[in-house]
């Protein structure tokens, strides 16, 4: 029991997606312009994560090691754009804010890490609770993220703009010979 | 269960299999959701044409008039008030955009003076030709179309001879594809105006 309840735990603090394992920073940074759009882009990944490695862990004997990363991708691609018909359908005002970034889901690290990380090598029981655990971690990082930009920044730090400028300070800051 | 090895038969059964159960779970996903997916489009066709076209009395989508414009499907609903016409929203396509379809719908007045617009869909560069819905709205300069009437107001970017609309900066090619929709569903109610006139 204690077991388990250490491998939730771990992706909530010790092994937090974001400020811990640095991974899926793209979504991260890209999703985090509110606390709501956080929220809702981390439950969006928990609920694949969760899935992905359900399934992941139900088949890691039946695929073959050479092949085993094009099988783990098209079982994470598939829970994503089932993910998005759902959205599409039922919740056209999230599909609005969060546009672009479900579909990449797909190419997060965090899905593919755990996968090959925890997944492939531990029981269903397990792996659910380990999706479950980094969900619930990577949902908590975006929220807090967000806060922090919505109360810093409200509507000012739109993520693509801000991009734009980090890249446009860097090549006129940079000496020359170096941009 | 012992883990399968990893010779070629292994492999192609096991991503075969794993592909074809994907793919019958992705079929089943879709025919289950494309007729929600595809009412949310109608409902925001609807709420689409309702802001911007004029105040209107009748049922544009009952009248609406579909006509051809450079190989693209144009759709004119138009909007009457006290059994006059009032002005339109043309649903408009483009296909010039830097990816994919573009597709607008934009709401004149009766002159043809451009109402409003809304895009109801584009896979443009997020940051840049992404930008086209609130772009082409904003007053500064020369960017904004509306109020401005296509038959006076030249409606290309102001980099092609003769344009009086400041496209996009970094996406002049989603700005031009914009402007040529635009410039199109113009046509289209002109079209539309002439074949009506008088009923």
């Amino acid at each position: 029991m204690k077991n388990y309840w250490k491998i939730f735990y771990n992706g909530i603090i010790p092994g937090n997606p974001v400020f811990v394992l640095l991974l899926g920073m793209c979504a991260t940074l890209g999703t985090t312009s509110s606390a709501y759009n956080g929220l809702m882009m981390g439950v969006a990944t928990a609920a694949v994560l969760i899935c992905s490695n359900v399934v992941i862990s139900l088949i890691k004997n039946l695929v073959p090691d050479k092949v085993r990363i094009p099988a783990f991708i098209v079982v994470i691609a598939s829970f994503v754009t089932v993910l998005q018909l759902v959205v599409n359908a039922w919740l056209p005002a999230l599909n609005a804010s969060l546009g672009i970034f479900i579909p990449l889901i797909v190419v997060n690290c965090i899905l593919l890490g755990r996968a090959e990380a925890f997944a492939s090598k531990n029981g269903i029981f397990a792996s659910l609770l380990d999706g479950l655990g980094c969900g619930v971690g990577f949902t908590f990082a975006l929220i807090l993220l967000g806060a922090t930009r919505e109360i810093w920044a409200p509507e000012r730090f739109s993520a693509p703009q801000s991009f734009l400028k980090i890249t446009a300070c860097f090549s006129s800051c940079s000496p020359p010979g170096l941009s | 269960m012992k883990k399968l090895a990893s010779t070629l038969p292994n492999m192609l059964m096991s991503l075969g299999a794993i592909t074809i159960a994907a793919g019958a779970l992705l079929g089943g996903m879709y025919s289950l959701t494309k007729d929600p997916i595809e009412r949310q489009a109608a409902e925001q066709q609807q709420a689409a044409i309702a802001e911007v076209a004029p105040k209107f009395d009748n049922d544009p989508e009952q009248m609406k008039w579909e006509t051809t414009i450079d190989g693209n499907p144009f759709t004119v609903y138009p909007a009457y008030m006290d059994g006059k016409l009032a002005g339109a929203a043309v649903r408009g396509v483009s296909m010039n955009g830097f990816a994919g379809e573009i597709v607008v719908m934009c709401g004149f007045e009766a002159d043809g003076t451009v109402k409003d617009y809304r895009v109801l869909q584009q896979a443009e560069t997020p940051g840049l030709g992404t930008k086209m819905e609130t772009w082409f709205r904003d007053p500064t300069g020369a960017r904004s179309v509306i109020g401005k009437n296509p038959q006076t107001t030249d409606f290309h970017v102001t980099k092609d001879p003769g344009g009086a609309i400041d496209g996009i900066t970094a996406a002049t090619i989603s700005s031009r594809a914009f402007l040529e929709t635009m410039r199109n569903a113009f046509e289209a109610y002109r079209n539309y105006e002439s074949q009506n006139a008088g009923k």
